[in-house]
């Protein structure tokens, strides 16, 4: 990584007119010239960045994080020149490349040699770099038998595929990305972070947006947070993240009122507590909670779920798939019980999600997020779950 | 200079692409395809010649009228072509623009050269129905590029108006449509301009020549067709009255640069 500046960003602030304030027709036009509440228009603007000022330098792989609708993806665009700063200034050295979408142009009603074609202007090919490069495209893919055909026959998997081997040959300095980019199957998330991997090898500077905190920890040198428009933290990837997960457990905190929306069932037995933890030294994650029954309850089924800060679920069960005998109740009872979920998570944030049935399919106490706990893991990988795995030698040697 | 080469070759590449695929867009799944190109001018130049030379005889004075007739109606049509299409244009295009930043006057230009085959087209039937007629064709046919030059830069400085307004002001397509019916009838297609001067007033005939389109048509019947036709310098006596019109077409020309160029910035928020 050299010192060399390729993005400046100088005290750029960007404002919206919401869409209710708009002028869009002649008629709105006209009469909001005879009104003399136009003043209320400007309360109508939504500042989306305020005061936002960093330098970012060739090489380096700068990741932006932020909460749905904190303004990183308004900072990416005016960083593709796709949106003009309301004040402040960006200067960017170098050919900068933005992957906001995959395929973009694409159009269904062409084959998909055309849209390689219409694509590639796009990104800057003229038709002879594309006649050039067009078999490798194509192989990468994998769709050599289907180029003839238009592209609205193609599965949504099959665009993508074409999408990203366009993508990747893109010539750039610095490339946007944006966090669409990495959604997909297993296979093309590998795929991408490949990638990235080479790229970040050859130099290219990499402008990143991304909810994935494991992403930002392996790639980001360097992070900026944006929380309510404005910069809350610049840093290493460390820092920044550990303050991003911060503001989940600052601001959502856990609801305990039984009329929460999250909450619902007839209550006929309810959850009093329920406690989620990790043990580290026995590799388990403890669920304890406490019920109280209302009325009598013939067969009570208790099941849990666990879900990761992204809403994947990850794993979950119930009192009657374990084919577990947890007897009647009687009106007037509490009992404390606990699970035992041995710990196969990664780094991170997850939730616990409980419920108490009865009579197979009546809802007593459903509680969506009743607790949540935090896994600290030496070990990273990018999946959902890490478990303990065994490696080792079969045979002294292979005969 | 060299920033400058690279965004002028990025326009010309996507330029190139934006026109071909609207040509192939543009009549997939028909089965006559390119053809209708060529048909539609055709259709409607039979209905109108038979509407007003064989029912309402308004062109008796004319020489080669159904020529003159149908040269009328190509060059108009690509006038209508060029602003309609353009008018939701950018809007149309707004996917794109809100993903990636590309020079967005080429969505404009793209859809005023595919008008431009459509017219070179057209031409052919045109140059088939003057030889079948035998026109007089005039020495000043040298001026044609010139004047078919003129068209293009009104027509997309029309475009350019058109659909930067558009973004704002949703109205502009319905307003564009009402204005190119009335104009259809006050540019001197149909009917021939003499029929105005002998028949309402020389002053309205007047008025009607300052129209840009009015100038052009008249001015290529001039150099291809017959030298009968009552152009721009016939009706003012001076060849200096021609100013008039390319002023206008200049002026526009130069004030939508302007106002799109300022706009533009601002699309990928509007549309």
């Amino acid at each position: 990584m050299s010192e060399e500046i390729v993005i400046k960003v100088n005290n750029v602030s960007k404002d919206f007119i919401l869409p209710h304030a708009q002028k869009n027709t002649l008629k709105s036009y006209f009469t909001s010239t005879f009104d003399f509440s136009t003043k209320k228009h400007k309360k109508n603007m939504h500042h989306a960045l305020k005061n936002i000022s960093f330098e970012i330098k060739k090489g380096e792989f700068f990741g932006i994080v932020g909460r749905n609708g904190s303004g990183k993806s308004t900072l990416l665009k005016i960083l593709a020149g796709i949106y003009q700063p309301s004040n402040g200034s960006v200067d960017v050295k170098g050919r900068l490349v933005p992957f906001i979408e995959l395929g973009v142009g694409f159009n269904p009603e062409l084959t998909g040699r055309e849209n390689v074609y219409l694509n590639g202007a796009l990104l800057n090919f003229s038709k002879e770099e594309i006649d050039k490069m067009y078999d490798e495209i194509v192989k990468f893919a994998e769709l050599e038998k289907f180029m003839d055909q238009k592209l609205k026959n193609y599965s949504s998997g099959m665009q993508v595929r074409l999408a990203f081997s366009m993508a990747i040959r893109a010539q750039a300095d610095i490339l946007l990305v944006d966090e669409v980019l990495a959604v997909g199957d297993a296979d093309f998330q590998r795929k991408c972070y490949e990638y990235f991997r080479k790229i970040k090898g050859d130099g290219t500077t990499v402008v990143f947006v991304t909810h994935d905190m494991s992403a930002v920890r392996k790639y980001c040198d360097k992070v900026l947070l944006i929380e309510d428009s404005n910069m809350a933290k610049i840093g290493n990837a460390d820092t920044v993240a550990k303050a991003y997960l911060q503001l989940f457990t600052n601001t959502e905190e856990i609801t305990n009122s039984i009329e929460s929306k999250k909450r619902w069932g007839d209550k006929k037995i309810t959850y009093k507590k329920v406690n989620a933890k990790p043990d580290y030294d026995k590799k388990i994650i403890r669920i304890s909670f406490e019920i109280e029954a209302y009325t009598d309850v013939l067969d009570p089924n208790y099941g849990f779920k666990i879900s990761n800060d992204m809403g994947q679920s990850i794993l979950g069960t119930n009192t009657e798939i374990e084919e577990i005998k947890v007897g009647p109740l009687q009106k007037g009872d509490k009992l404390l019980f606990k699970w035992d979920v041995p710990n196969i998570f990664n780094e991170g944030k997850y939730y616990v999600e409980v419920a108490i049935l009865y009579n197979s399919t009546k809802v007593s106490d459903w509680w969506e997020e009743a607790d949540a706990f935090h896994i600290r893991n030496h070990k990273k990988t990018p999946y959902i779950v890490n478990p303990e795995v065994v490696f080792s030698k079969l045979h002294e040697k292979v005969i | 200079m060299q920033k400058l080469f690279q965004r002028y070759r990025y326009s010309v590449i996507l330029l190139k692409q934006l026109v071909i695929t609207d040509f192939k867009l543009r009549y997939q799944g028909s089965v006559l395809g390119y053809l209708w190109s060529l048909l539609r001018p055709l259709a409607l130049f039979v209905i109108l010649y038979f509407v007003f030379a064989k029912f309402l005889r308004v062109g008796e004075a004319v020489p080669y009228y159904p020529v003159y007739l149908l040269l009328g109606i190509v060059l108009w049509n690509y006038y209508l072509e060029v602003t309609s299409n353009s008018v939701a244009s950018i809007v149309g295009r707004g996917d794109l623009i809100r993903k990636i930043n590309f020079p967005k006057y080429v969505i404009v230009l793209a859809g005023s050269f595919s008008a431009l085959i459509n017219l070179f087209l057209n031409f052919i039937i045109i140059i088939i129905f003057m030889l079948l007629t035998g026109t007089d064709i005039s020495s000043g046919v040298v001026w044609l590029p010139l004047l078919i030059l003129e068209m293009f830069i009104f027509a997309l400085a029309t475009a350019f108006l058109l659909s930067a307004l558009f973004v704002r002001f949703r109205d502009i397509s319905y307003i564009w449509e009402v204005l190119m019916q009335g104009a259809f009838y006050a540019t001197p297609i149909l009917y021939p301009l003499s029929y105005v001067i002998n028949n309402v007033s020389p002053m309205i005939a007047k008025i009607l020549m300052l129209n840009p389109m009015a100038q052009i048509i008249q001015d290529i019947r001039e150099v291809i067709i017959t030298d009968k036709t009552i152009t721009m310098s016939d009706l003012y006596g001076s060849n200096y009255s021609r100013i008039i019109p390319l002023a206008i077409v200049l002026f526009l020309a130069l004030f939508s640069t302007y106002y799109f160029r300022k706009r533009s910035k601002y699309f990928a928020e509007e549309v």
